[in-house]
C-alpha cells in the first residue's frame, strides 16, 4: 500500500510542490530566523569569548553585561593580585571612541587596550603584520571586518594612520575577530597607548583578566576573589551567558526575533495544513474506495502519515538547503560574515515541522477515519 | 473445476440471504427510512438486477450487503457470515477478501495506471506490487485492455475506465460482485459493451452478481429481475435460462 500512498501523493505534481513548498518555505523562515537571532545574541558577548588566554573575568560587581563596566581603580588589580588561588591578573580596557579617518570621514570603533607586557586578550589570528607591532609608538591592530568598514573596496595596507582624540594611530596588523553585536571595527592596541586614546577619565581599566592557579578550579578561584575584593568574578560562560542574558531580557530583540520566528511557524503550519489537508478531502473519494474494497482504518492511517512524512522530509531538507544557500551567499558580505546556520536551528525547527506535520495529518486522518465507506456508491 | 463439498454446498444455499432487512438514516425530523423490511435471496452463478425508481432504496441494500452499512433491524447472512454480528474490523477484512466492486462513477486512483489499479485488490490482500500489476494485466487483457495497461484514468474513455474498474473488481476472485448502475455513466454502446463484459467474465458457478441498474436496456443480461419500490421488494421475476442462452449467443 505503501507505493500507492507515494503515487497518490506525488501524482498531482501541482498540489505535491505546494505542499513541498510550504514546508520549505517555512523551514527557510524558521531556521534562518533562528540561526540570525543566535548568532546576533552571540555577538553580543563574543568579545568575551575572543579572550583565550585568560578564563577569569573580574569586574564591578554591578556589571550586566560586557559594554556596561564601569571603570575600577589600579589598586583593585594588585588587590586581585593577592588572591590566593591567582596566578597572574592583568588589566584590559574596552571601550567605544571615535576614529577620525584621512579623508575627514568619522568612524566608531571599540577599542581594547591591552596588558603592555603580556598582550593577554590579543586577537589569536593574524592576516596582516605581527602582533609584536603593537610595541611600536601608536601602534593599532584592527580585525578584518573593521578594516574593510573603515577602508572600503581597498586592499590590506599597513601604515595606514588615522586619529583617535586628536592622536595619531597606525595600523600595524589586521587580525580575525568575532564581529561585535554592533558591527564596529575592532582596534587592538596596548593598555598604555590606549590612555591617549580614550577622553581622560580618572580610571580606565574595565575589566581584570586573570588566571587560576594550577590544580584549582576557575570556579573556585572566582569565589575567592569574590570574598575577598568585593568585586565580581565570572568564568568565561558566566560572563558570556549573562551578556546573553541581558540582550535577552533587557532589549527587543528576542520579541522581534521571536515574532517572525512564530510567523514562519504559523504561515507553514498553515500552508502545510491547508494543502495537505485539502489534499485528502481531494481525495477523500479514494480513500472511501479503497475503505470500501477493504483496506483496514490502520493502513489509511498509516497510508497519510507516509505521505505526511515525505512532505515533511522533502520540504525540510529542501528549506534546509535554501538556508544553507542564503548563509553561503551572504558570508561575503562584512556585516552579515559569521552568521550561520546553527545545529540549534537545525534541531528545532526540524521539531517544529515534525509537530506542523503532526498537527496536519491529524486533521487528516481524522476526516478519514470517520469517512462511511459507502460514500463510494454516492455520485 | 473439483467438485469439492464446499461448492456442492455453495450451489443449494444462496449466496445472500435478508431477512427484514430496515435501514434508517437520521432521527427525530430528519429521520429518513430507506429500507422497510427487505426479505431477498441473490443465489450464485446468477445475475441478480436490482431496478426501481430513484430513491426506493437500491443503493442502500447492496451498501447493507457488501457490509459498507450495518442494517438497522433485520437479518443479513452474506456468503454464510452474519454481517450483523461482523465487528467493522472483521467486515473490512471480509470485503476485502469477499466483494468486488463495479461503480457508477468508477473509482479508479487517478494516479495509478490501468494496470495498477486493477492491482489494487490484490496489493490489499498483501501481494507484492510486481506480482500484483502481472496478475492485473492477464485480467486486463482478457476485458480487452492489453493496449491501454499502461494509460492513467484520464487517458482513458468512460467505457475503458469501466472496463478497468471491472479488472479491478474481479482479480481477486470475489465470491460476490456489486455493481451500482455501472452503465449509468456510459453510452448505450459503450454500456452494452460493458454489461456482455460482465456477463462474461463476472458470473460463474460459484459466484453472484448484484447489478443496480436504471437503464432498461440492461434488463436481458439479468436472471432475476428484483423491482424495489419505497424501501420494499416490489417483485422478482425470474428469466428463462433458455433465453440468456439465446442472448448470450
Ligand atoms: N447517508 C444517508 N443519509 C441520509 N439519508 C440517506 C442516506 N443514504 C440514503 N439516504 C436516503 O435513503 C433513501 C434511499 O436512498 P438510496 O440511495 O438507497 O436510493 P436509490 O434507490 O439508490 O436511489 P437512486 O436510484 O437515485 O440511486 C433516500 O431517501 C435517500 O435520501
Ligand atoms: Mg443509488
Amino acid at each position: 500500500m505503501n507505493w500507492i500512498a507515494l503515487r497518490m501523493l506525488m501524482g498531482d505534481r501541482a498540489k505535491y510542490f505546494g505542499l513541498i513548498f510550504g514546508v520549505s518555505f517555512a523551514t527557510l523562515l524558521m531556521t534562518q530566523q533562528v540561526s540570525i537571532f543566535m548568532g546576533i545574541l552571540t555577538r553580543t558577548a563574543s568579545q568575551v569569548l575572543d579572550v583565550r588566554d585568560a578564563e577569569i573575568w573580574v569586574m564591578d560587581n554591578k556589571v550586566r553585561f560586557i559594554d556596561e563596566a564601569p571603570a575600577l581603580p589600579d589598586t583593585d588589580l594588585y588587590r586581585v593580585r593577592g588572591v590566593p588561588g591567582v596566578e597572574w591578573a592583568v588589566r584590559l580596557y574596552k571601550g567605544q571612541v571615535t576614529a577620525r579617518l584621512a579623508d575627514g570621514n568619522f568612524r566608531a570603533v571599540v577599542l581594547f587596550g591591552l596588558d603592555d607586557s603580556t598582550f593577554v586578550g590579543a586577537p589569536q589570528e593574524m592576516i596582516l603584520g605581527s602582533l609584536a607591532d603593537l610595541r611600536r609608538p601608536d601602534a593599532v591592530i584592527i580585525d578584518k571586518s573593521g578594516y574593510e568598514y573603515m577602508w572600503p573596496g581597498q586592499p590590506y595596507q599597513l601604515g595606514r594612520e588615522f586619529e583617535l582624540n586628536d592622536r595619531r594611530a597606525v595600523l600595524v596588523g589586521i587580525c580575525k575577530a568575532s564581529p561585535p553585536f554592533t558591527t564596529l571595527p575592532i582596534l587592538y592596541t596596548r593598555y598604555s597607548s590606549a590612555s591617549g586614546f580614550v577622553p581622560r577619565e580618572r580610571n580606565m581599566m574595565k575589566f581584570i583578566l586573570a588566571h587560576p592557579e594550577a590544580g584549582l578550579t576557575d570556579a573556585e578561584v572566582c569565589r575567592r576573589i569574590e570574598e575577598r575584593t568585593g568585586l565580581m568574578a565570572l568564568t568565561q560562560r558566566e560572563f558570556f551567558w549573562k551578556t546573553i542574558n541581558y540582550f535577552l531580557g533587557s532589549t527587543g530583540i528576542p520579541v522581534n526575533f521571536g515574532i517572525t520566528i512564530a510567523l514562519g511557524f504559523v504561515v507553514g503550519a498553515a500552508i502545510t495544513g491547508q494543502t495537505f489537508y485539502l489534499f485528502t478531502i481531494e481525495n477523500l473519494k479514494q480513500f472511501g474506495a479503497l475503505k470500501a474494497m477493504g483496506v483496514s482504518n490502520a493502513r489509511l492511517i498509516g497510508m497519510i502519515l507516509l505521505q505526511a512524512v515525505i512532505v515533511g522530509l522533502v520540504g525540510y531538507g529542501i528549506g534546509i538547503g535554501l538556508t544553507a544557500a542564503f548563509f553561503e551567499s551572504t558570508s561575503g558580505i562584512t556585516h552579515l560574515a559569521g552568521l550561520a546556520m546553527t545545529p540549534l536551528a537545525f534541531g528545532g525547527v526540524g521539531a517544529a515541522v515534525m509537530i506542523i506535520i503532526v498537527i496536519t495529518s491529524l486533521l487528516s486522518i481524522r476526516k478519514v477515519l470517520v469517512l462511511e465507506p459507502a460514500v463510494v456508491f454516492r455520485g | 473445476m473439483s467438485m469439492s463439498m464446499e461448492s456442492i454446498e455453495l450451489d443449494t444455499s444462496p449466496a445472500v440471504v435478508c431477512r427484514g432487512v430496515t435501514k434508517e438514516f437520521g432521527s427525530g425530523d430528519t429521520k429518513t427510512v430507506a429500507l422497510r423490511g427487505v426479505d431477498l435471496d441473490v443465489r450464485y452463478g446468477e445475475t441478480t438486477l436490482l431496478v426501481g425508481p430513484s430513491g426506493c432504496g437500491k443503493t442502500t441494500l447492496i451498501s447493507i450487503i457488501a457490509g459498507l452499512l450495518y442494517p438497522t433491524g433485520g437479518e443479513i447472512s452474506v456468503l454464510g457470515h452474519d454481517l450483523v454480528r461482523l465487528r467493522n474490523g472483521k467486515l473490512v477484512n471480509f470485503r476485502a477478501k469477499n466483494i468486488g466492486f463495479v461503480f457508477q462513477q468508477y473509482n479508479l486512483l487517478p494516479a495509478l495506471t490501468a494496470a495498477e489499479n486493477a492491482a489494487v485488490p490484490l496489493v490489499i490482500a498483501g501481494e507484492y506490487r510486481g506480482r500484483a500489476v502481472g496478475a492485473a494485466k492477464e485480467i486486463l487483457a482478457e476485458v480487452g485492455l492489453e493496449p491501454r495497461m499502461n494509460a492513467l484514468p484520464t487517458q482513458l474513455s468512460g467505457g475503458q475506465q469501466q472496463r478497468v474498474a471491472i479488472a479491478r473488481a474481479l482479480i481477486h476472485k470475489p465470491k460476490l460482485l456489486v455493481c451500482d448502475e455501472p452503465t449509468a455513466a456510459l453510452d448505450g454502446h459503450s454500456g452494452q459493451t460493458v454489461m456482455q463484459l460482465l456477463k462474461r467474465v463476472a458470473v460463474q458457478p460459484d459466484r453472484a452478481v448484484i447489478i443496480v441498474t436504471h437503464d432498461s436496456r440492461v434488463y436481458r443480461f439479468g436472471d432475476r429481475i428484483v423491482t424495489m419500490s419505497d424501501g420494499l421488494i416490489e417483485s422478482v421475476e425470474e428469466r428463462a435460462a433458455e433465453h440468456e442462452e439465446a442472448m448470450a449467443g
